[in-house]
């Protein structure tokens, strides 16, 4: 890697530095904008007791629902899990602690955490399990709770196009988490559809600028389909 | 007789204004997206960050990269806008969706709402409710009024884990269409051949029944 050149040539090099214990921000909401070749990587590498902040944790046998088949999350954070057989096995077990977080709560955790900002009071959560021992505030007559940032030691993130500078667009939907997770790693490793040459993606359609990225590399996805819905 | 659920979504639909930001929950919610009155424009958002939800794609517009926040694949109308899931809830969370339309388990008389918590019940997750009922100053439950077994779900106080703390103030069921103010239901419509007295036995919060309570009209 020279310069502000972040490519990487291989899957292994991407996710490079990962150990057990570690704390690993995804992108995606239910299989759609999932890092899935990064997630697939982090399966082949076997590291264990990783913590996971997600919305979702995939399906059996795709994206997270990978991790779950060795048991590599010991810890989730999301806002909605137990689409798949095998998690919900592994939380009645208690062998997976889930952390329940409201889905803006999550994404402003991610994006505090990469913005610098430790914590921030929002309503959401107020008189629910989600504010027991938590601070309590008072503005303008309404009262909020003190949620937490929260910053990875990876961040894993799907993209659409980017540059070898790190600039990633995303496309349509598939946005979602990914520009909030790609802010909050140490080390933010993003896989896109195609890497372009710097100059070709406008400037002012970049969803996250190359500051935040570390890693840059070009992969194949499935994009599995998770309800199809069509109308004739 | 109780609404159906198509009823439902018809009578939800009544309180669409022309040019209301809606996010309709998943279930009877989804389904007043087919009931959008002739002559107003709405514009349905989608929490996991797109604004003009469409209509399901046809096979040809199948794309793998467009879901609703149901995880359905859909379509993005003209003048459609899609962004980040911290956008889409700096909208839900800064008042800027003009209304909600979400499920519940239970209301309470104090507008408290539980939704998706049962103890000893496998939780999947609260998604993105906790943060609707905390944002939209404008909300409107639907629900059964009772359980199968006739017991009320309409509560002086819930006894789930709440969803949200004194942030409902409509309520539709099956047989009723309330409010909630000042600490009780009152009741401003009832379902087709449904008594008031049916309704008063099957609502266990304080309820104001007025004078007058017109029976909702349906189109056949």
């Amino acid at each position: 890697m020279a310069g502000f050149d972040k490519r990487v040539s291989s899957y292994e090099e991407a996710m490079e530095g990962i150990k057990d214990g570690m704390t690993v921000i995804a992108g995606g909401f239910g299989l759609c904008g999932i890092p899935e070749n990064l997630i697939a990587e982090i399966k082949r590498r076997g590291v264990k007791d990783l913590s996971v902040v997600s919305n979702n944790c995939g399906v059996d046998g795709f994206g997270l629902g990978l991790l779950l088949e060795d048991r590599q999350i010991s810890k989730i954070f999301a806002s909605y899990v137990g689409e798949n057989a095998m998690f919900e096995q592994q939380m009645l077990n208690d062998e997976i602690d889930v952390v329940l977080t409201p889905q803006g709560t999550l994404a402003e955790k991610m994006r505090a955490g990469g913005a610098g900002i430790p914590a921030f009071y929002t309503a959401t959560g107020y008189g629910t399990p989600i504010g027991d021992g938590k601070e309590v505030r008072e503005f303008n007559g309404r009262h909020y709770i003190l949620e937490e940032a929260i910053t990875g030691d990876f961040a894993i993130v799907k993209g659409w196009k980017a540059d070898r500078y790190g600039n990633v667009m995303y496309r349509h939907t598939a946005q979602n988490f990914n520009p909030m997770a790609a802010t909050a790693g140490k080390i933010t490793v993003v896989e896109v559809e195609e890497i372009v040459e710097p100059g070709e993606l406008e400037p002012s359609q970049i969803h996250t600028p190359g500051i935040y990225v570390d890693r840059i590399i070009q992969g194949s996805f499935e994009k599995r389909i998770e309800k199809r819905t069509v109308r004739s | 007789m109780a609404l159906t659920r198509e009823q439902m979504a018809q009578r939800v639909a009544r309180e669409l204004e022309d040019g209301f930001y809606v996010n309709l929950g998943i279930g009877i919610p989804t389904l007043v997206a087919n009931y959008v009155p002739e002559g107003i424009d709405v514009m349905l958002q989608s929490e996991n960050g797109l604004l003009g939800m469409g209509r399901f794609p046809t096979e040809e517009e199948v794309d793998s990269d467009m879901i609703n926040a149901g995880k359905q694949m859909v379509t993005a109308r003209p003048g459609a806008a899609i962004f980040s899931s911290a956008e889409s809830f700096a909208m839900i969370r800064g008042g800027h969706v003009d209304l909600t339309v979400l499920g519940a388990f239970e209301v309470d008389q104090e507008g408290n709402i539980a939704s998706w918590m049962v103890p000893g019940k496998l939780i999947k997750g609260m998604g993105g409710a906790m943060d609707l009922v905390a944002g939209a100053e404008n909300i409107i439950c639907t629900m059964t009024h009772a359980s199968k077994h006739g017991e009320s779900k309409l509560l002086e106080k819930c006894t789930l884990p709440l969803t949200g703390a004194g942030c409902i103030n409509r309520v539709l069921t099956d047989l009723a269409y309330l409010e909630i103010k000042d600490g009780a239901f009152i009741l401003k419509e009832r379902a087709p051949g449904v008594s008031v007295e049916e309704i008063i036995e099957k609502t266990a919060g304080k309820l104001i029944v007025p004078d007058n309570v017109p029976e909702m009209t349906f189109d056949e």
